[in-house]
């Protein structure tokens, strides 16, 4: 067990490689209940989750989910998050365990509209089932037509008999499922999921393979390639940005980055020598130091060592060689496109 | 589950010495402790180690770890099968996956590493001190 934003939570069951394979093979049931909810309500809660968000939240119809940031006046990072859109007057926004807090203080000291901001995050348990077979397991368990569910949306129905939000989200670049319900209901539901996953070759999987699954599928970690020093052109999501859909908090720092233009990159590298990159290493070229690794690490699935680096533009194109001092010693790697992994269609 | 005839470090490191020379690997709990080995880094032969200096390092997915000569020593032989299959490691620690043989300095620096009973009663207190 290790300790995470306040929560003890498994490391790995049965082993962070089996873990992962399982989640890219068949499927993984992840307990992540240490994520935060926060809860916007009122006339004015559209209003709000613009003003404090990066991403266009009026293009979201009801029981759509949305990825987005929130940004501070710089434009750097107070957190990512997911947005869900439970009604016109109703958000529910999904954020990191380590940044409940300070995100909930943050938006509640912006918040000068006619609305209400809730830190739910104590009334739910949030379980991931991942992978190719998440459907048909989940399929089991509830009346939902998960046929009609699309990525990226979300509808309320029981799982178990339990009211539950179930949405097609996820962070491990698998289909899959986020299922919130009533913490009550905790060892229920983790214990039905497993029982009719059996069959399917479900494991349950830990915060291990969570990272090397996120890692291989190139989706950002907070405190790694996202804080408060990077912004949002740095580490290539320039998706979830949009200026143009009015005023919002970190918006004109970021229209200025854009237009003097970033120095430095987030990219995806591969070792060519043997070694593994990890979190904090030193990235060289031509003998000087030019960045550091943000995270690292062997892909189970790929069976490689990868890892992203912030790193100057002029190292960034896919092909140029770049080193990573690994203890006493300066390690070939390679920069590549990503993502690392993208499932198959 | 740990050979008598072995002594072991508060480090997690087995020995095993037969005259001067010694085979040198990493105990059954380090393994499970790292989980999926995925890497290992060896010394040259002809190196020399002082007690207890880093010899090399062993990674598993989740972490980095250093590996300790339990007692000074001239590096005679890695074992070369690791670099392919360090998965071994996990399999076999106390056999098939030793890491290095080493010529002893001075066999008597064996005396002050564990016996088996003694490192079993270690992992127990490290185990309760954990929990």
């Amino acid at each position: 067990m290790t300790s995470f934003g306040g929560f003890d939570m498994p490391v790995e069951y049965c082993g962070i490689i089996d873990e992962h394979i399982a989640v890219r093979t068949a499927a993984g049931l992840f307990d992540v209940s240490h994520m935060g909810e926060i809860e916007i309500r009122g006339r004015e809660a559209l209003t709000l989750v613009q003003y404090i968000t990066s991403n266009d939240v009026g293009r979201l119809a009801v029981g759509q989910a949305q990825y987005s940031a929130l940004l501070r006046p710089d434009g750097t990072f107070v957190d990512d998050l997911v947005v869900h859109k439970i009604s016109d007057i109703h958000y529910l926004l999904c954020v990191n365990a380590a940044n409940r807090e300070k995100d909930f203080e943050w938006i509640r000291s912006h918040n000068r509209f006619d609305a209400t901001v809730e830190n739910t995050s104590d009334t739910y348990t949030q379980l991931a089932l991942q992978g190719p077979r998440a459907a048909a397991i989940l399929r089991q368990l509830t009346p939902l037509d998960l046929t009609a569910l699309r990525t990226y949306r979300f509808a309320f129905d029981k799982v178990c008999g339990v009211h539950s939000l179930i949405a097609r989200t996820g962070y491990t670049g698998e289909d899959g499922f986020e299922l919130y319900f009533d913490p009550a209901e905790s060892e229920k539901i983790w214990d039905a999921l497993l029982e009719a996953g059996k069959a399917h070759g479900l494991l349950p999987a830990g915060l291990g393979a969570r990272k090397t699954l996120r890692l291989e599928a190139c989706y950002a970690l907070y405190g790694h390639e996202i804080d408060e020093t990077t912004t949002v052109w740095e580490a290539k999501l320039d998706w979830i940005c949009k200026p143009d859909k009015g005023d919002f908090v970190g918006r004109e720092a970021l229209r200025a980055q854009k237009q003097k233009g970033i120095e430095r990159i987030l990219v995806g590298f591969e070792m060519r020598d043997r070694g593994i990159a990890r979190d904090g290493y030193p990235v060289l070229q031509g003998g000087a130091e030019c960045g550091h690794v943000t995270s690292g690490s062997y892909a189970p699935w790929l069976k490689k060592n990868i890892g992203f680096a912030y790193v100057p533009l002029r190292a960034s194109a896919p092909g140029t060689r770049l080193y990573v001092r690994i203890r006493a010693s300066e390690l070939a790697a390679e920069v590549v496109p990503t993502p690392f992994y993208k499932r198959p269609k | 589950m740990y050979p008598d005839e072995y002594r072991y470090t508060r480090e997690h490191e087995w020995i095993k010495l037969e005259s001067q020379r010694a085979t040198v690997g990493i105990t059954h709990y380090a393994q499970e402790q790292l989980g999926d080995i995925v890497f290992v880094e060896l010394p040259k032969v002809g190196a020399h180690f002082a007690a207890m200096e880093a010899f090399g390092t062993v990674e598993s997915v989740k972490a980095v770890s250093e590996i300790y000569c339990p007692v000074s020593g001239t590096i005679e032989e890695v074992n070369a099968s690791l670099s392919d299959n360090p998965a071994l490691l996990n399999q076999d620690p106390h056999g098939k996956a030793w890491l290095i043989k080493i010529r002893v300095d001075d066999p008597a620096e064996l005396a002050s590493l564990m016996t088996a009973e003694q490192y079993e009663a270690f992992i127990r207190s490290s185990e309760q001190a954990e929990s």
